[in-house]
């Protein structure tokens, strides 16, 4: 029972698998409609050994990284700074909710009209989806830190920056990295979304051209699970990042 | 004034007042603590003990009067005056001496200095085998004695504790409150605490306040009493007596209906 709990998602994804398989193969469905698990993979693995997926895949990495990073900082400033004024929060907050109420990818049109249908533009999509959530999870833990630990600080003497180093973030900790937990799976979402409104490379791309003028649908599929991953890396990256900064603040 | 200009007075309350909105909490309220004396303030909740003990360590100030700590008016963040509240406020994600360091590390002090100190505070308190746990793996009386260390780690010549034992279970509390006197050493104490029993084991006098009002009473309490004899003093005649006057005069002073 105790290799169950390690073991079965394990075998679920297989048994899947093996549905899947069994179904295209018993049904005949022509593999431009859905193709088996192992066409897919070795479509997959002929994809990375060609370096086609190499190729697509660098650039995504690329807006993810400094889209995610971009947003991320500016929503955890943003957070900071609206979490520690009630004055700013007042006059921010109703904009930060309708922002947040916009679809980022309904602006992805204007974005590309701005930045041109180079990386910028992807980028730009990146640090917006990503700096909201950011934003109002930081905003959130920085506001409600117990009142005894900020009494606390004031009868230790601490100062503001003090009391936001010591006090208000370590206890923010775990919130603000609820908030990067979905704001990197949101980067992923963005990258994507920008390639498709244009551009000559990226996994978002790669979708548009198997699907498209190379009616691969054997490689749109390694792309999406290219992209499964990659959120995956993404997310994991965060929980990283989470478990390094406990060891910071001890 | 007489009280503030004296060397000799650890905290001194001067004819203050305060109110939160159009609550008046205090009004007109006097007293003093001499240097290396343990005052116990008793009153029923909502009496004003708390915003007292917030008055002296500076965190309000109040509407009228004067506060003053060793002659000089009340101020938060002295390095004189040390705090411990009911809950021991301890944060969780730092190891329990990183939490004794931290009013210290707070003040600027060297970290490896500070570390020092906090095991030289714990050690005192006898919790120095706790030094390297979380907070969370503490029973809470180990985390009483954990925030009683990180009060007293600045060797203040006044603590201030509010109810500090008030979330301990019966068994725990006695035994705190029969070695606080001498846990805390040379420092002058002004305890706060709605317990009788407790309040005459830790301090030298007991007063006992009104709501709204001043100082109802005040008893001699036994702290001046040997420590392994002051729970039998306690339960003695005379001890019963003390209880009796002190819970006469909060019964009095206290209101029948007393809005929460």
């Amino acid at each position: 029972m105790r290799n169950g709990g390690r073991l079965s998602p394990l075998l679920f994804g297989a048994a899947l698998l093996l549905v899947w398989e069994l179904a295209v193969r018993l049904s005949g469905a022509p593999v431009f409609l859905l193709p088996a698990p192992s066409v897919v993979a070795l479509r997959f693995a002929q994809a990375w050994s060609d370096g086609t997926m190499l190729r697509h895949l660098l650039p995504t990495v690329g807006e993810i990284l400094a889209g995610g990073l971009l947003g991320g900082a500016l929503g955890l400033a943003l957070g900071m700074l609206l979490g520690l004024s009630g004055a700013a929060r007042r006059i921010a907050s109703p904009y930060l909710v309708a922002a947040q109420s916009t679809p980022i990818l309904a602006l992805g049109p204007l974005l590309v009209l701005w930045f041109g249908p180079g990386a910028a533009a992807k980028v730009a999509i990146c640090t917006l989806i990503t700096l909201f959530p950011m934003a109002i999870a930081t905003l959130i833990a920085v506001r409600d830190t117990d009142r005894g630990l900020l009494e606390l600080s004031r009868a230790m003497g601490g100062t503001r920056w003090q009391t936001l180093v010591t006090f208000r973030l370590p206890a923010a900790r775990s919130g603000i990295f609820a908030g990067a937990r979905i704001a990197a799976t949101l980067a992923v979402v963005g990258a994507i979304v920008g390639e498709w409104l244009g551009g000559s490379a990226g996994l978002g791309v790669l979708v548009n051209l198997a699907r498209g003028s190379l009616f691969d649908t054997p490689l749109l599929f390694a792309a999406l699970i290219q992209i499964a991953l990659l959120g995956v890396a993404a997310y994991g990256s965060v929980v990283v990042a989470e478990r390094l900064s406990s060891r910071l603040i001890k | 004034m007489s009280g503030a200009s004296n060397s000799n007075t650890a905290l001194a309350i001067e004819h203050v007042a305060h109110a939160f909105g159009t609550r008046a909490v205090l009004s007109n309220i006097s007293l003093s603590i001499a240097r290396g004396e343990s005052v116990a303030l008793l009153g029923a909740n909502g009496t004003g003990k708390t915003t007292l003990v917030r008055l002296a360590a500076g965190l309000i100030r109040p509407d009228q009067g004067d506060v003053h700590v060793a002659g000089t008016p009340a101020q938060a963040g002295r390095p004189d005056v040390g705090i411990a509240f009911q809950d021991a406020r301890l944060m969780p994600w730092r190891s329990v001496a990183r939490n004794v360091s931290l009013p210290l590390e707070i003040a600027g002090e060297d970290r490896r200095a500070a570390h020092t100190a906090a095991i030289a505070a714990l050690a005192r308190m006898q919790a120095e085998h706790l030094a390297d746990r979380a907070p969370a793996d503490l029973s809470g009386g180990e985390r009483q004695r954990v925030a009683l260390a990180r009060a007293l780690v600045r060797n203040p010549a006044l603590v201030l504790l509010d109810e500090p034992f008030a979330a301990l279970d019966a068994l725990t509390r006695t035994r705190f409150d029969e070695q606080l006197p001498e846990l805390v050493g040379g420092a002058a104490i002004l305890f706060v605490t709605h317990d009788i029993g407790e309040a005459l084991l830790v301090a030298d006098r007991v007063l006992v306040l009104a709501p709204g009002g001043g100082i109802s009473l005040e008893v001699a309490g036994l702290r001046g009493t040997p420590q392994g004899e002051r729970r039998a003093v306690l339960m003695s005649p005379a001890g019963a007596t003390r209880q009796a006057q002190l819970y006469d005069a909060l019964r009095t002073v206290a209101p029948v209906a007393h809005h929460a």
